[in-house]
């Protein structure tokens, strides 16, 4: 005890027994981290408290005395601490996610070399609840909002027989030309639906525009293939292709097989779907949906064997390869303009109209945050950030 | 009924979505793992139906014969010996199945991969060809890009690669974000179509 004495530390600074032993090669106690501040983790579930504190004084680069924090936590001020959690040097906060809602709780931290530690003051008593509202949404919320009025407002302009201007997408022209080609030259038709699953707005939004064009192809009565990598999007596609040819008083035409799973794999499916390229030789290609790496593979196949090719996609990264190697590509938000696009259903196109008038405000707000930020009103930043 | 239960369904499963994420309260908070939960139950069972699919559509090419029907022999082999060795000797590593995957799957995957590399090439060429002032534009700019990014750019001149990293930094980047506020509109509206039922092609659209 007193050769502890000489050398400055407290007794209470080792967690276990056999620390103490260590201490004879230990000269100095690092500095204690100062300021241990709690608050309840906002916008959660509960369940969850931000522990912060200061920096001890020899958390520096050169010296070793301190290595982590050890973040201590007890339910009474004057109760036992137990260790919850570390960080390592140069960290400031910890996150405990193992409180009991409405449960206070008192925190203290200590610099540790790994040998000894000196402690911080206790904190004060903290308890954790859960929100019913995240705060740092709120201009998520606003956003939304607005643009879910203008759709509605445009839908419902649509509804009271407003003629409402849409641009031209020459891809989706495209799609009519597409099919009757494939008809006039007894060709077959291809439409894959993307290599993801029914969870992507993109393969949604792909299986809607697959719809338009089942329709469109029983109407020819051109054959229709879609080799799909999910099977859930097998069963969705062909129920989908099963109701277009029902609508368009072709059931009789309607051939599940032509609906087919391939593989969940990523490049067996390119392998398959360029094979059935090359044996098929379809006239018209439609590659509308969420691809990867597979893009390129699937529409340089697609392009050597002569079929008109329209693609579709929300991958940016995906995009250079469809414009290169497809006669149309709709980018982006076209994709999911599509649907709407196609069928002129005045309720449908109302929507795209709601959806132009968002862009339209959100680069006025682009164009107007530039100018406030370059005036130097930084605060517009912070208004629209979200977490 | 045929109609509306779906359509209903949809809507409080869409509305859930959007209210969970701004409220993170509970039942709430745990939703989306909920819904995730059931998605992975139902893929499951509907792989059931994907791999019955593929088993039928291929036994009745090898009925029917068409062109390249012997494409589906290897198919059906090779589901078969997977099949068997798996189920004989288990997935674990060292087993049969361990073997055939990593020396038969993943190098054949690897290799359309590796395709990758030539179909880039065939389609830079046609893409590159400076036949419209967009195109030309495109070749300038791909070719500052690609000769600033190698070491060679640095040697010719040391301004290169940062002219590289500024047409990626600056007009790419710009490019690409107005693509991505274009696809987060479009996916509002498509949510909102569907969650309302305006949008009702996959239910024949009536």
């Amino acid at each position: 005890m007193i050769l502890m004495l000489m050398v400055g530390i407290n007794v209470e600074a080792f967690d276990t027994p056999n620390e103490s032993s260590k201490i004879l090669s230990s000269s100095e106690l690092p500095a204690p981290p100062t300021e241990v501040l709690v608050k309840d983790k906002p916008n959660d579930a509960g369940g969850s408290i931000i522990v912060t504190w200061g920096k001890s004084a020899d958390d520096v680069e050169e010296n070793e005395l301190v290595k982590e924090y050890r973040v201590f936590r007890s339910g009474a001020l004057d109760g036992e601490f137990e260790l919850i959690g570390t960080a390592n040097k140069g960290f400031e906060k910890f996150v405990d996610g193992t409180t009991i809602d409405g449960t206070q709780y008192y925190y203290m931290v200590k610099a540790s070399d790994g040998v000894v530690h000196s402690q911080s003051a206790v904190s004060e008593a903290v308890s954790s609840s859960a929100q019913w509202f995240h705060t740092d949404r709120i201009s998520m919320l606003v956003a939304t909002a607005i643009i879910c009025f203008l759709i509605l407002w445009f839908i419902g302009k649509a509804k009271k027989g407003e003629e409402l201007y849409i641009r031209p997408i020459a891809g989706l022209e495209a799609v009519d030309d597409a099919v009757g080609r494939a008809t006039e030259m007894g060709k077959p038709i291809m439409y894959i639906p993307g290599i993801a699953d029914m969870d992507d707005i993109q393969t949604i939004a792909s299986v809607i525009i697959l719809g338009r064009v089942a329709r469109k192809a029983a109407q020819y009565e051109t054959p229709l293939l879609v080799p799909c990598c999910r099977s859930i999007v097998m069963s969705a596609a062909q129920e989908t292709v099963k109701e277009a040819y029902i609508s368009a008083g072709r059931s009789d035409a309607y051939d599940a097989d032509k609906i087919m799973y391939l593989t969940d794999d990523q490049f067996g499916y390119a392998a398959g779907v360029d094979g059935m390229m090359l044996r098929e030789k379809p006239g018209a290609i439609f590659y509308m949906g969420c691809f990867y790496a597979e893009s390129l593979i699937l529409a340089e196949t697609g392009h050597s064997t002569g079929a008109i090719q329209i693609a579709g996609t929300a991958m940016p990264s995906q995009l250079p390869f469809f414009i290169t190697a497809c006669d149309y590509t709709l980018i982006g938000e076209e994709l999911f303009a599509a649907s709407a696009y196609l069928s002129r259903e005045p309720l449908l196109l109302g929507s795209l109209k709601g959806q132009d008038m968002g862009k339209a405000i959100i680069i006025a707000i682009l164009i107007g945050g530039v100018i406030m930020v370059s005036l130097g009103f930084t605060k517009i930043i912070a208004l629209l950030a979200t977490g | 009924m045929k109609k509306e239960i779906p359509l209903l369904i949809t809507f409080i499963a869409g509305m859930v979505m959007i209210l969970q994420f701004f409220i993170p309260h509970r039942p709430f908070s745990d939703l989306q793992q909920l819904f995730n939960t059931w998605f992975l139950i139902i893929t499951v069972f509907a792989m059931i139906l994907g791999l019955g699919n593929l088993f039928k559509v291929h036994t009745k090419r090898l009925q029917r014969r068409p062109k390249g029907w012997w494409y589906s022999i290897v198919l059906l082999a090779g589901f078969a010996v997977m099949f068997t060795v798996g189920m004989v000797w288990g997935p674990a590593r060292g087993t049969p199945f361990d073997y055939l995957f990593w020396n038969v799957h993943i190098p054949m995957s690897s290799m359309m991969f590796a395709l990758l590399a030539f179909f880039v090439a065939s389609a830079s060429y046609r893409a590159f060809r400076a036949r419209t002032p967009e195109a030309t534009l495109l070749l300038v700019s791909a070719i500052l890009v690609m000769i600033g990014r190698v070491p060679l750019g640095n040697y010719i001149w040391d301004k290169l690669p940062l002219i590289g990293d500024w047409i990626m930094s600056y007009p790419n980047m710009a490019g690409q974000r107005a693509i991505m506020i274009g696809i987060a509109l479009g996916i509002v509206s498509t949510s909102l179509r569907i969650i309302l039922g305006i949008e009702r092609t996959y239910l024949s659209g009536k």
